[in-house]
């Protein structure tokens, strides 16, 4: 089926060798700071993980969000799902590429990486991390490659991927969930240390996920002649509508137990994201930005005629988005480092060779995401109209 | 019996599946897989059931003496100097009692108390959120309660430094065998009897492992003229214990149960 990915317009090409001339920039900013070590990014020894970090925890949410299309198509027999289900299970294939390669650029000692699979370390949560994400990988890999390849057959898929489909719903909570403790069990973050910050994960997730894949199959739906069909996109947006409400009342259950209890401890890393501390005040200006898109997203959201209206829908998504992004992907972590041990601020900024190293990283998810959607899709048209039994 | 290429390429490729997660199973799975330094005791080494330190600032008396101390560490351990904060590593180093302490939380007290500064290492916990995290056994903890650092295993994830509520690690962020712009080298006198790490890596205070197997006291502890005690926090008799029944002493964040091995003596010989 691969080949399918050979034969596109101008435009297509134009858009590969796009991808990979910033893969080319992120690949020679790599091989900078595999010379010099990390002391080219931003990174110190008071904000040990940032930009790389928190993108491999964002992108995990991205990864998830296939589920939100599984559930209703294989366990509520939603069968508007049906035709964007592998745009799902693809954009999880590139996003858990992304977060290895995530993790991978921020490792110092990246040729030791098989030492995680040579000395296997069960109380680690990064080696149940490893664990979970390799396995997600395998299994939509396997789910999406073999659905797609007996839809092109315009036959039914093997019975064997049904137990790997059902596999695949729990198996996505847990990448999130085995993500989440990575923080949420270390002594001494204040901000991480949070029962509910699995919840919060898989929330945030599924909102952001979601409104990606919109804003995917919408970009689909006008550069082919596949249609991932109107409703199948409005039903996305509720749940997207759904999930955003919850992540935002778990952030405000934060607040309340963090500013009601008084404690310092708990108040002085919300405090840095949202006012600043001791005048450091780096992230006020975008975690403020994340709050009034969260809120204008979902209102647009909510508001039954803005969501239905297909020009406002993706200015709402992309509110979403933006607003998890940096939620996730700038104040959670970096958060959890502010104050230090010491209860002293030390700030982060990234440096201008990890941006385009983190670009690079995206620019390969893209390229992957690329191919497999070209591929989805060059077997959609040609199937067109042919309805398959599941 | 003759077999067509697909059918040889799937043999060869489960065989190979097979072959390579194999291996990784036996060996991760190997029983009995000791650190070196646990299999025998030198002779003449220095052993304890639980290595612990009481820190008495009131013998330290000037600005002199503290750098003394830090020296005699990072002198003898190759740890280099970057000149910068943001590279910063450091095994032992002095913070103020405020920062210090910061659950210690008291708005009167005095600039004095405040601004008085205590030295800072590796506690070596008892119950070690460092070790819980690795994914690599590259930081473990030995019989004798010493925090250990394979600094040839460490894949420098950071996970480490995350989870240490002491800010105790450091890490490799640029090569610390190389020099600066202008030709200084980072380490600036190399001690051949100890290794030099390499960049990518984590590192900390490691309780001068390589003294007491040779019989003698960590370099703080003999360079700190009292200030520093260091003994077995198991034998009721030892110098530590007895320090700790005489003063009045606090550990930094007991509450997150990692169980600190450091006392500090809080208002020195006053409060005998």
């Amino acid at each position: 089926m691969l080949e399918k990915a050979l034969n596109g317009s101008p435009r297509y090409w134009g858009w590969v060798f796009l991808l990979l001339a910033v893969i080319g920039v992120g690949f020679i900013s790599y091989l900078r700071q595999f010379s010099y070590g990390l002391g080219i990014t931003g990174l110190s020894r008071d904000v040990t993980w940032g930009f790389y970090i928190a993108q491999f925890t964002y992108l995990v949410g991205v990864a998830a969000s296939a589920v939100m299309l599984v559930i209703p198509y294989y366990l509520h027999n939603y069968k508007k799902f049906g035709r964007i289900v592998i745009l799902g299970e693809f954009l999880a294939i590139s996003a858990v590429m992304m977060c290895i390669l995530f993790i991978f650029v921020d490792l110092g000692q990246p040729m030791r990486v098989m030492n995680v699979m040579l000395y296997p370390t069960p109380n680690s949560v990064m080696f149940w991390d490893m664990i979970v994400l390799m396995g997600y990988l395998t299994l939509n890999l396997l789910i999406g490659w073999t659905t797609l390849g007996a839809e092109r057959k315009e036959a039914p898929p093997p019975a064997w991927v049904k137990p790997l489909i059902y596999l695949s719903i729990p198996w996505a909570a847990s990448i999130h969930t085995v993500t989440a403790f990575l923080y949420a069990g270390l002594p001494g973050r204040h901000l991480w240390l949070t029962a509910i910050m699995a919840a919060r994960f898989l929330s945030s997730a599924f909102a952001a996920g979601p409104a990606l894949l919109i804003l995917l199959a919408l970009i689909v739906r006008k550069t082919s002649r596949f249609d991932p069909g109107k409703e199948a996109i409005q039903s996305l947006a509720k749940i997207v509508a759904y999930a955003m409400t919850i992540n935002v009342f778990f952030f405000l259950l934060e607040v309340f137990t963090a500013f009601y209890s008084n404690i310092p401890d708990h108040m002085y890393p919300i405090k840095y994201l949202f006012v600043g501390l001791e005048g450091h005040t780096n992230l006020v200006p975008w975690m403020r930005t994340a709050a009034v898109l969260a809120f204008v997203g979902l209102a647009l959201l909510i508001y039954p005629n803005t969501r239905k209206n297909e020009n406002i829908l993706p200015l709402a998504l992309i509110a979403v988005f933006i607003s998890t992004w940096i939620d996730k992907g700038m104040g959670l972590v970096v958060g959890g480092f502010v104050p230090n041990p010491f209860e002293r601020v030390v700030e982060y900024t990234p440096t201008a060779p990890e941006l385009l190293i983190s670009l690079g990283v995206y620019a390969i998810g893209f390229l992957i995401l690329t191919v497999l959607y070209k591929v989805a899709i060059a077997v959609k048209e040609e199937t067109e109209g042919v309805e398959i039994p599941h | 019996m003759s077999i067509n290429r697909r059918q040889f390429l799937k043999i060869a490729g489960i065989s190979t599946m097979l072959g390579i997660g194999s291996t990784a199973i036996v060996s991760g799975l190997r029983k009995g897989d000791l650190e070196a330094s646990q299999f025998e005791v030198s002779p003449g080494a220095l052993t304890a059931k639980r290595w612990g330190f009481v820190v008495d600032m009131s013998k330290f008396k000037s600005g002199e003496d503290i750098k003394r101390v830090i020296d005699s560490c990072h002198s003898i351990h190759n740890v280099p100097d970057y000149g910068n904060p943001k590279d910063e590593i450091k095994w032992i180093w002095k913070d103020d009692y405020e920062h210090v302490f910061p659950n210690q939380e008291n708005e009167y007290a005095t600039a004095e108390l405040k601004e008085k500064p205590f030295m800072v290492f590796c506690n070596h916990c008892a119950q070690p959120a460092c070790v819980r995290v690795c994914p690599t056994k590259a930081t473990f903890k030995r019989q004798d309660g010493i925090v250990m650092m394979d600094m040839h295993r460490c894949i420098g994830c950071r996970f480490c430094m995350a989870a240490c509520p002491f800010g105790a690690r450091s890490f490799n962020f640029r090569d610390p065998r190389g020099t600066d712009e202008n030709g200084r080298p980072f380490i600036k006198k190399e001690n051949p009897e100890f290794p030099t790490r390499t960049k990518g890596v984590v590192e900390k205070c490691t309780g001068c492992y390589e003294r007491l197997a040779k019989g003698l006291k960590p370099a703080c502890v003999e360079a700190s003229n009292g200030g520093i005690v260091f003994g077995d926090l198991e034998d009721p008799h030892s110098e530590v214990r007895k320090l700790i029944a005489k003063h009045y002493t606090i550990r930094r964040k007991p509450e997150l149960g990692t169980q600190p091995s450091i006392y500090y003596i809080i208002g020195g010989n006053e409060n005998a």
